[in-house]
Parts: structure tokens; sequence; C-alpha cells
């Protein structure tokens, strides 16, 4: 092997009159960062495999750590950055492709930030939820043409409905990809929310059965654990196209995390790579597409909405009118800011648009088409709080799909080494000492709190609005205006700039 | 046995009417003059079986588990998608992407079939899904294929008609092929290599084609007399190393 020209990205700081060499920290790292020199009778670190996690400075008793950026310094040039160079040398030693983690973290517009929504002030009243009545309940699927009653004054052409008590749900996110108390969590969260999580492309662990009102099974093109207690086992069924992380690829879940109990739930035998490729073999069209969406209303007795998740890429707009009519219930669009556990860097970074203009356009299209109606439209990648909610809403979504705040909220640091297998939080990982350092009682409470806490803020907003239903926003983009956007911007997101 | 005339009959009708002559307690089913119907057999669970007469339409027998169809004619595209077990006999042709992503469960096919047939088929413990194809087949034949066994005979060719198509078992990562006659190496994918059978490869072809002899009562003997080769996948993990971490 030749030198290595890999530097360190990370510096371990340790405060000798503070540490108290308890060893926590080395017992804490899977990166097998921190070690005791015998000869020097003291902790000591190789910064080369730090990831900057946190999980040694969150658990370091004395708060002996400090992690900071490493102040290595290539001589200054805008053109090549210390990011290129180093991957060059990782390549230039491997051979290998770029892979990376969670969701594309480059310095590019970030169109939420450049969204202000609007507040009453004299002339509308605005609502005080904390004693007034607001109503975010959310309901996914096809709406019909025209609503017909029986005798009994119930409607009887009602298609399938998801029912959310608040317009977000879990994105989809694998047993395989995160552990099975990552995916505990996330189900037992939704079920005490009254919202949806998604199992990904991962099969249905037996104990997450009990979950099923509140699941949305996944099929994509490895048709990993699916079979028919599966499709029955949820809520609806989404088909997935696409990722906003890596739109036109398909997936490599290693063969290192197919142990027994992935094996058991993906069906496929211990140790073999999962592949999935990059399209479905079976759709090569929108007929094939509405192929398919029957295929599974016709195996689950058309009682559940069919979702179609794709990725916002350049056509989105047309895609997703082709989608609308191939007879989907809901259609799922992921930005290119979304997250994974696994992707290739260049895909991750370049591939792909903004969820706020894929969702301005699509929201346009299939009000242009007379096809609004006939679908729910969720987004997701990113969304970071609960303002982004509520421009999301506004902006036209239904509802959205959270991935990354949700593992955050669990633990996650946004190390982006997700593909590792090593999470120290025990979240991406399938290797049983690192799966029991999240503690699903713990997961479920923190994701209810998050869930709770932008709930709460979105009936603020929604009051600040002097609107008292999640139903009056959506769409409603006069509730928004643009900040430092040209006119070209301005016409896609179809709002006004702040002071017009 | 019930029969049902599928004449003028949309897809939609004639499945609700077979589920519910099931939820009725009905099990065995004749249907005939099918036509292009879709999604037949979708879905069913075991212990129901259908005659069907006629070309039933795509994605027959799509995510079913344990029926048992025969088909007295040809079937179209997306025939046992994601079967998950059950068996399925074609006394006639087959169109493209059969038995995608099957996971267990036989399908017999007289004759020949078309395009990435048997793609991502996976084994899963006592699961072994099987394909039997009687002719020829076309490209992409067990693309993917994770599990299982495809049988390629290539029976009644004419003249100098190939066995398969180009780009035969690219991406395989698992289970076994079975061509009765010999293929170019440059059809095949990388990730496979050619071999001559060894004496369990013989027993189980021979378990496995007696059975489907007597269902389109073909000679075993002289199917078996002829050259067979087997490709299996050089790695579990073709894709394993070629990320730089």
């Amino acid at each position: 092997m030749s030198l290595t020209m890999k530097s360190p990205e990370f510096l371990i700081d340790r405060d000798d009159d503070r540490c108290i060499n308890c060893q926590v920290c080395e017992r804490q790292c899977a990166n097998e960062v921190h070690y005791y020199d015998h000869d020097l009778s003291k902790m000591s670190a190789v910064d080369l495999n730090c990831v900057n996690c946190h999980r040694c400075v969150t658990l370091c008793p004395s708060k002996a750590l400090r992690i900071s950026k490493y102040p290595l310094e290539y001589k200054e040039n805008y053109n090549w950055s210390a990011e290129m160079i180093n991957n060059i040398f990782k390549q230039a030693e491997t051979g290998g492709v770029l892979l990376t983690g969670m969701g594309n973290p480059s310095r590019k517009k970030i169109y939420w930030d450049h969204l202000l929504l609007n507040a009453s002030q004299v002339t509308n009243p605005s609502i005080d939820p904390l004693r007034e009545p607001m109503e975010l309940k959310t309901f996914l699927g096809r709406k019909p043409e025209r609503v017909e009653f029986n005798g009994e004054g119930n409607i009887v052409n009602l298609p399938p409905q998801l029912e959310l008590g608040t317009p977000i749900m879990f994105s989809a996110m694998s047993f395989g990809s995160i552990s099975l108390n990552a995916s505990k969590s996330l189900a037992r969260a939704a079920s005490e929310l009254n919202m949806m999580y998604n199992t990904g492309e991962g099969g249905l662990h037996q104990d997450l059965y009990q979950y099923g009102e509140n699941t949305i099974v996944q099929v994509a093109s490895g048709r990993f654990g699916v079979h028919k207690e599966y499709l029955n086992a949820g809520t609806a069924i989404e088909i997935k196209i696409g990722q906003g992380a890596k739109p036109g690829i398909g997936g490599h879940l290693p063969g290192e995390k197919v142990g027994e109990e992935v094996s058991r739930t993906r069906m496929i035998p211990q140790g073999t790579d999962a592949l999935s490729p990059a399209p479905h073999h079976d759709i090569y069209s929108i007929e094939d597409l509405r192929q398919l969406i029957y295929a599974l209303k016709e195996a689950t007795v058309y009682a559940k909405p069919v979702s179609v998740k794709i990725s916002a890429v350049h056509n989105v707009a047309a895609i997703a009118s082709g989608i609308a009519s191939a007879g989907a219930d809901i259609i799922a669009v992921d930005g290119y800011r979304g997250g994974t556990g696994a992707a290739p860097t260049m895909i991750r970074d370049n591939v792909g648009i903004p969820i706020e203009l894929a969702l301005a356009a699509v929201d346009d299209r299939l009000r242009e088409e007379g096809l609004r109606n006939q679908v729910s439209l969720v987004v997701g990648g990113s969304i970071r709080n609960s303002a982004d909610i509520v421009k999301a809403i506004a902006l036209g979504a239904d509802a959205v799909y959270i991935g990354s705040a949700a593992l955050i909220a669990m633990g996650c640091h946004l190390c982006q080494k997700c593909y590792t297998g090593k999470c120290n939080w025990g979240i991406a990982t399938q290797r049983a000492d690192l799966v029991k350092r999240l503690n699903p009682e713990i997961g479920v409470e923190r994701l209810k709190n998050l869930v709770k806490g932008w709930s709460h803020e979105i009936k603020e907003m929604l009051g600040g609005m002097g609107i008292n239903a999640i139903e009056s926003l959506r769409g409603n983009r006069l509730m928004l205006r643009g900040i430092d956007l040209n006119p070209n911007e301005l016409e896609i997101l179809g709002i006004k700039h702040a002071g017009e | 046995m019930v029969e049902i005339d599928a004449q003028g009959i949309h897809y939609r009708d004639l499945n609700q009417r077979v589920r519910r002559l099931i939820g009725q307690g009905k099990r065995e089913f004749n249907l005939i003059n099918v036509n292009g119907q879709r999604y037949i057999g979708d879905g069913l669970a075991s212990s129901v079986r259908m005659e069907i007469n006629g070309t039933p339409g795509n994605d027959l027998a799509a995510f079913a588990s344990g029926v048992e169809i025969t088909v007295h004619g040809n079937v179209q595209d997306g025939v046992a998608n994601t079967l998950n077990d059950g068996k399925l006999i074609v006394h006639g042709h087959a169109g493209d992407i059969l038995g995608y992503g099957m996971r267990g469960g036989q399908v017999y096919i007289k004759g020949k079939v078309g395009y990435r047939v048997g793609i991502h088929m996976k084994g899963y413990r006592e699961q072994e899904p099987v394909i039997i194809i009687g002719g020829t087949a076309g490209d992409f034949l067990g693309e993917y294929m994770a599990g299982g066994k495809i049988i390629l005979l290539g029976l009644n060719r004419i003249r100098d008609e190939a066995l398969v198509g180009n780009h035969l078992a690219v991406g395989m990562h698992g289970g076994v092929i079975y061509l009765r006659g010999e293929v170019e190496p440059n059809k095949l994918g990388r990730e496979v290599r050619p071999e001559k059978l060894g004496q369990d490869d013989w027993d189980d072809l021979e378990r496995l084609l007696a059975d489907y002899c007597r269902e389109f009562d073909f000679s075993l003997k002289e199917i078996i007399s002829a050259d067979f080769w087997k490709l299996i996948p050089v790695s579990s993990r073709p894709y394993g190393k070629i990320y730089a971490y």
C-alpha cells in the first residue's frame, strides 16, 4: 500500500486537566478514534478516523472533549476546495465511486429561506390556537368530482383516504438502512400521533405489523419482503420510483448489513447484497406504471390508496401529471436535498431540483389539467422546521414527509457516514452493540415531542394569518412573498415579491 | 368447479366476481373466453385452482401466494410478478418480464418467452422459485437473479434459431440457470460463469423436469439426453467493491 494522502477532517481536542481517563469515549466510538496510551498513561486519539458524530463529546462525563475542523489548509483556491482535493486523493487510492450519506449539504439556494409568511393586521383578526379551535386534520387520497350520499347521509363514493392528525408523515426509511430500534421508534410514534411512517423497501418486520394502521408499505424495484400479507398490512401502498438523494439510480444494501433479522424481513439470504435495480423493469411508460398501480389495487381489493414516489427532476410536472392520469391516489415528490443511507456523492449533490420549485410546478400543472382533486401531493427533501411545512402547504402540498428531521430527533448528528454501518447513535447501523444505544422508548418520546412542537407552531402561524384550518392554507400562495428572488423564480413559485 | 364466461367482461368485474365466489367458499374455477383481461389471480392465496381458456392479460397471478393456474393458450407480460408461491402451467408462449421478483412457486411455459424473464428472482429459505421454459428466451434472461432456478430447454427450434438472447444473467448474484445447449460467451453477463453439471445438478434437474414433462406430456428421457450447461454467479456480491470509503 502506497502512502495515503488523506488528511483528517476533524481535530480531537482533549483537555488533559479535565480528562479522568475513564475511557468512555473509547468504548463509545465505533470508528476507533480514542485509545488509552499505556506508555503515556493517558487517552489519545486517531484524528483521521473521526467523523464528528459527537457521541464522545456528548457522553464524556467531565466534558473534556472538543472537536473542531482540522486546521489543515491547502493553498487558497476558490476552484479547488479542500473537499475536491481530498475526494481525488480518496479515489486515486481506491478507484471507487465516492459514497456519502444523508442529504445534499452543498451551498445552493434554499428557497424555503426566501419565502416569507403573511399575518393578519387590523382587517382580518388573527386567531389564538390556545383558546380557539384549529384544525390540522388532513386526508390523503383521491377526492371524487362530486359526492354522493346514501339514506343515512354517509358519502358512498369516497375512495380510500389516509387520515392524518397533522400534515406530517415519516418518510420512507427501510429496516436495513436504519436499525430495528429506529424503525420501532418511528412506527410507534406514528401510531401514537395518528400519522404515518413508511417502511421503505425493507419489508415489514414482524414486530411492526401491530402498527399497520399507521404504516405505508413500499414496493420498489427489488420487491424486498413484498408479499400479500405485507401489502395488506399497511393503510396505503407506495410505489417507489425514485428518491431525491439519488434520482435515476437504484440502491445497494451491502451484505454486511443483511443479518438474521434483515434477512428475514427482506426475505433474502443472509450476507447477500440487496440490490434494487435503478428502474422497475416492468415500468417503461405511464401505461406500465398504471399497470403496477392497478395490480396493487387488485391485490388489495381497492381498499388502500396507492402512492407513487418520484424524485424532483427537470420534467417533474409532466411526470406528475402522468402519474395522476395513471390512477395514483397520492404523488410523493422528493427534492434534491432529500436524505439517504447511502448515495454516490456526485449524484446526490448534482442531480435533481429543489423541492420548492418542483412543488409549485407540479401543483400548477395538476390544476391546469383539472387533475388536482384526483391526487394528494406530498413533498419531502428537505423539510427542516414547521415554517417549511407551512410554506410547502401554501405552495400547494397536502402534507410533507420528514426523514432527516426525524432521525435528528432520535439523535442523528448528521455526520453523513450512514453507509459505513458504524452509526454511534444506533440509528443507521445493524451492529447489535450500537443498535441497543437507541432506546425505542426514548426515540418515541423524542419523535412525539418534535411533531407536537411543530404542530403547535403550525397552528400559531395559521392563527397569525387568520386561518383556522390547514385546508384553507392549501395552495393559498397569497400567504407567501418572496425575498431575494428574481422574476423567473417568482413566476415559477407563483408568488409576489415582498412589498408587492 | 365454477365456470365463468369472460366474454366481454372488464377485468375489474371479472376479478371481483372470482373474489366474491372465493368468499362464498368456491375454490375451483374454469374461465372461458378470456381475452386480455388483466390481473387474473392477483393476490390470491393458496387452495384456489383455476383453468383459463383463452389469453389472459398482463400481470396474471401477480403478488399471489399459492394459487394454481393452468392456461390453455398464451399469456402476456408480467406473469407471476412477485409471486410468493403457487403453480402456473402455460400451454403456449409467454411475453416479457415473466416472474419479476418471484420468490417461490413454479412457472412452466410450454413455448417461448420474451425479454427480461426471471429478473430479480430470489430464493428464501425453503422457498425456491422455478421457471421452466420449453422454447427459447429473449434478452436479459435472469438479470439481477438472486435465487431460484431457471431452466431453458429450447425445444422445437427452427433451423438456427438462438436458444437465448443477449445479456444473459447480467448482474446475477444468486440461484442457477440450466441451459439445454451451449451459449456463446459473448452473450453472457460478466457476473456469471458456465459450468458442466455435477451429479447434484442432474438429480435436481431430473426431479424438476419430471414434473414439467408430466404436465406437457413431454419425454423426460429425450429432454435430458441432451447436453446441459449451468450458469452460476461468480460472486454473491457483484458490486461489493465499487465504492471509495
